[in-house]
């Protein structure tokens, strides 16, 4: 591997980490919360000072890059963004417990939304703006944004974009990865800004705006309140019911209604299957919960609120509905497990994967029927090559060996079988909240369990090979140098 | 400038590659997913999986916006009905490749205005064309023709014993009676425009820019002038090979093609009366001899596969053949051929690809001074350009010692009422000048580009 290369890389992702955090610091001038600011300031520093180490003590010669390089790139940046992350939690003082302020991070980058804060309204608002922002940030990609913004190093990002950008197929919009990335994040802020206007028009504080406008987008989960969004209005919950479903569609959709290819984008196989799948949702909770709210209007709300929240794995919630009927429940559980469109800021299984799943499925039922018949795969009019197919089948048996995984080391822990395994699958899937114990916050898990769940929601947002690759020794092997 | 590029076999890449190295907007189109998959891995660019005859491909890559469409798949008829469609769905310009030598007489012409084909391009017979320059003039590993002939720029490499090693290049021209310029040097893997301080050494691939006629003497002095050749042997009997038996027999030489098919052998005879062409497996060392390898004064391996014209090279250069050319498709096998001492090789993709980022180069800017010529020396490092001075540009009738032109880069001729100058610092650019222009690892696009600042 082109270790060197490696960590270049890595260097100057420290200082888009410092850029970054540069907004939470002007949060916490403007509140004048002192020590949040002296947090924010020596993480900068800090990250900097790595990020020079890294970049100017180590050029690179060769700058060639494989897909190799590329998965342990992606996973070493989402780690390491992570740990420097989560410093300003514990220099403010206000996540002191390391593990918790990591977990707390992670969750923040991956757009989970799981969090060990027992009482969030305490927290200063520098540490919530960076809190929200991490999902922004984490939504689209780290990676994404570095490509967007930074000259390219070399032809082959290709690998590092496919290594992070979640679907079982990657592709471009335009023909420069420069140009993708950049027409990505301008949707995706026209999108935030959009929804943070509508949310200001209704009422919400500027401040609450923006952060769930970022928590929105990211399809991440933190809120500001205790009772995430329960107390808002209904046109605030119902306007960031509707955004989490926007931002779980694939964002080629809106490229292509962008250049004014509306039929196409209608066309899409995978967007008609995604809104069938949540209006089934809706109307099956909503008959199921009728009974416990008012009116059929309550009930519609916040059944849309909670499918739309589970599918698109934000993890916003208007209830407790780990106390709603088993039904209900049972329903939710199994979104968590699709999640929301490849291509869009969503985790989980992904739609376009579960539909193809299901058409492998039943051509090899039929294929038990009439041994020699032919059978084709199509996704969206298109022939599907046979590597991806079975691609996606690798990545199912994988997705649910290392839930098994998870859950297995979670046993330790004293709680019941509800607990652990939604916990399990809501990390993963980078939902948020969990049912029973684990329904709003995290605290109640030891380092170690906090450890495998952080691991667990890296796993699910980069889609597992990096991280998994990460760990092989053969990613690690050195790469000879030419002599000239 | 958006371009899609039809067709991702060995040539279709090529251009690939180089136009992507230009900063263009590049989506290329195949047939074979695996193809597609491999160059999206490697290069920038967008792939659409398909037949560049189907309309439906076309609109999906976007050929209705496109400036440039590309067609270089192997099939000639696919070409020209990939262009004849892109054109009609709203390309800007298109290229293809014709190569079919039926194809490529009068008719061509005729079929280009009908179907509204920008430029058709016929990669056998342009390296044919290179390879004809190179056989006239056997000690240069390389000739590059300007401004119709007026002007060559030679590549060679200093040998040991060569009378230039260990010189200033400053007290050539007062050695030597010539006029000329030592316009790029490739030490290493460096390559450079030197000054006049910069000395010489053996084992330097030099590039000496002159008349043909001052190079021819200059090669004398030197003592490395060869005669051209005139007795030619060439093994594979390809398209190239026809191309290139057709334009040497014309000129009253004697051209042996060894090819091992007997019916690719008739067509051959039939079309080149003035040929012999034999029958017979060239990579059988005997039937080299035989037909006399120890008389030809050079020996041009073209089949289609590198090692072959490798192998053949090598054994043809232990014969003591004065002059060996080797096609070699294969970049990366260029170093390991050159290492074994076969200094003079062609590749035809690199020559095609050359045309192709000139005319992308034209295209782009159409209003100034446009690239006429352009060449890529020493490994890609080095391009040289030819330009024609326009009326308001705004360098002329300057001295070259007042204008401060950045570094390496080079004036190395202006062809003037049909007239070559080698340039000092009291010449100037005039309108209606020819004038070619060298620059080492940087990419010029207009003649101002040369001027710092």
């Amino acid at each position: 591997m082109n270790r060197r290369m490696v960590f270049y890389l890595l260097g100057k992702i420290l200082y888009i980490e410092a850029a970054l955090m540069s907004l939470p610091l002007v949060c916490s001038a403007i509140y004048k919360e002192s020590k949040s600011l002296f947090a924010f300031v020596i993480t900068i520093l800090l990250s900097l000072g790595l990020g020079l180490a890294l970049t100017k003590f180590n050029r690179p010669k060769d700058k060639t890059i494989f897909a190799k390089e590329g998965f342990v790139i992606v996973a070493l940046t989402w780690v390491v963004m992570s740990l420097i992350g989560a410093l300003p939690f514990v220099i403010s003082g206000e996540i002191p417990n390391f593990f918790n302020a990591f977990f707390e991070t992670v969750s923040g980058f991956t757009t989970t939304g799981a969090s060990i804060l027992t009482d969030v309204e305490a927290i200063s608002h520098g540490c919530l703006f960076w809190r929200s922002f991490t999902h922004w940030v984490g939504g689209m990609g780290i990676l994404v944004l570095v490509m967007a913004i930074v000259p390219t190093e070399s032809g082959r990002s290709m690998h590092i974009a496919r290594a992070e950008m979640p679907g079982p197929i990657v592709g471009k919009l335009v023909p420069k990865l420069k140009t993708t990335a950049k027409i990505l994040y301008l949707i995706y802020i026209c999108f935030t800004v959009l929804e943070a206007i509508l949310l200001l028009a209704g009422g919400m504080s500027l401040f609450d705006s923006i952060l769930h406008s970022l928590g929105t987008a990211g399809t991440g989960g933190f809120g500001v309140k205790a009772d995430s969004l329960a107390s808002y209005t209904p046109y605030m919950q119902w306007v960031i019911a509707i955004f989490m479903l926007i931002f779980g569609v694939n964002f080629n959709i809106y490229y292509l209604i962008l250049v004014r290819k509306i039929r196409t984008a209608f066309r899409s196989e995978e967007l008609w299957v995604y809104i069938g799948i949540v209006l089934g949702a809706v109307a099956i909770i909503t008959a199921n919960v009728y009974n416990s709210f008012t009116n059929f209007a309550d009930a519609l709300r916040n059944a849309t609120f909670q499918v739309a929240s589970v599918i698109t794995t934000t993890g916003y919630s208007t209830v407790n509905f780990s106390v709603w009927p088993n039904l209900s429940k049972g329903i939710l559980f199994l979104l968590m497990f699709i999640g929301g469109c490849a291509g869009s800021t969503a985790g989980g299984l992904k739609v376009s994967r579960v539909v193809l799943l299901v058409k492998r499925v039943f051509s090899n039922l039929k294929r038990s029927l009439h041994p020699r018949s032919t059978e084709l795969i199509k996704l969206e009019g298109k022939k599907v090559e046979t590597d991806t197919a079975n691609g996606v089948l690798v990545y199912f048996a994988l997705y649910f060996i290392c839930i098994t995984a998870v859950f297995f080391l979670l046993l330790f822990e004293p709680f019941d079988m509800e607990t652990n395994l939604t916990a399990t699958v809501s990390c993963f899937n980078n939902i948020g909240p969990a049912y029973a114990s684990a329904w709003d916050n995290y605290n109640i898990y030891s380092s170690f369990s906090k450890v495998v769940l952080s691991f667990a929601m890296l796993l699910g947002r980069l889609e597992i090979y990096p991280m998994i690759l990460l760990f092989s020794p053969t990613s690690w092997l050195k790469r000879r140098k030419i002599k000239k | 400038m958006k371009i899609v590029i039809d067709g991702c076999g060995k040539i279709g890449k090529t251009i690939l590659a180089s136009l992507v190295a230009e900063g263009h907007d590049v989506v290329a189109i195949d047939n074979n997913p695996q193809v597609l998959a491999e160059i999206t891995n490697i290069y920038d660019v967008m792939g659409v999986c398909g037949n560049g005859t189907d309309s439906d491909v076309l609109l999906e890559a976007g050929v209705e916006t496109a400036d440039l469409v590309v067609a270089m798949t192997g099939s000639d008829e696919l070409n020209m009905l990939t262009c004849f469609l892109a054109k009609k769905l709203g390309a800007e310009n298109t290229i293809a490749r014709i190569r079919n030598p039926e194809y490529n007489d009068k008719s061509l012409s005729f079929m280009r205005e009908q179907m509204d084909i920008s430029l058709t391009i016929n990669p056998e017979l342009l390296t044919s064309v290179e390879l004809f320059n190179l056989l006239k003039l056997p000690s240069a590993a390389k000739v590059e023709t300007f401004s119709a002939r007026n002007f060559e720029i030679v590549e060679i490499k200093l040998k040991p014993d060569s009378a230039l090693d260990g010189m200033k290049i400053m007290d050539l021209r007062n050695k030597f009676k010539a006029k000329f310029l030592i316009s790029a040097v490739c030490r290493g893997e460096e390559a450079y425009i030197p000054d006049g301080n910069f000395v010489l050494k053996s084992g330097d691939r030099i590039c000496i820019s002159a008349t043909t006629l001052e190079i021819i003497r200059l090669m004398k002095e030197i003592g490395i002038q060869q005669k051209s050749a005139k007795k030619i042997m060439i093994f594979g009997g390809g398209k190239l090979a026809f191309y290139l038996a057709k334009k040497l027999s014309e000129g009253k030489n004697a051209v042996t093609i060894i090819e091992k098919k007997p019916e690719v052998c008739e067509r051959l005879c039939e079309a080149l009366p003035k040929v012999t062409v034999v029958n017979a497996d060239g990579t059988d060392q005997e039937v080299l001899l035989e037909e006399g390898l120890l008389s030809v004064d050079a020996f041009v391996s073209l089949t289609g596969m590198d090692e072959q014209n490798i192998l053949m090279s090598a054994y043809a250069q232990t014969k003591g053949v004065p002059k060996v050319i080797t096609k070699i498709n294969r970049s990366s096998l260029i170093p390991l051929a050159e290492n074994w001492g076969l200094d003079t090789v062609i590749s035809p993709k690199v020559t095609v690809s050359n045309v192709l980022v000139r005319y992308a180069r034209a295209l782009e800017n159409s209003q100034g001074s446009s690239v006429e010529t352009l060449y890529k020396l020493m490994d890609e490092k080095v391009e040289v350009l030819e330009f024609i001075v326009k009326e308001d540009s705004k360098i002329i009738e300057i001295p070259f010692k007042d204008l401060s032109l950045k570094p390496n880069t080079l004036v190395a001729g202006i062809v003037r009422n049909r007239k070559t100058i080698i340039p000092t610092g009291d010449d100037m650019f005039l309108p209606q000048d020819k004038v070619i222009i060298l620059a080492a690892n940087q990419r010029i696009n207009k003649l101002s580009d040369i001027i710092r600042g």
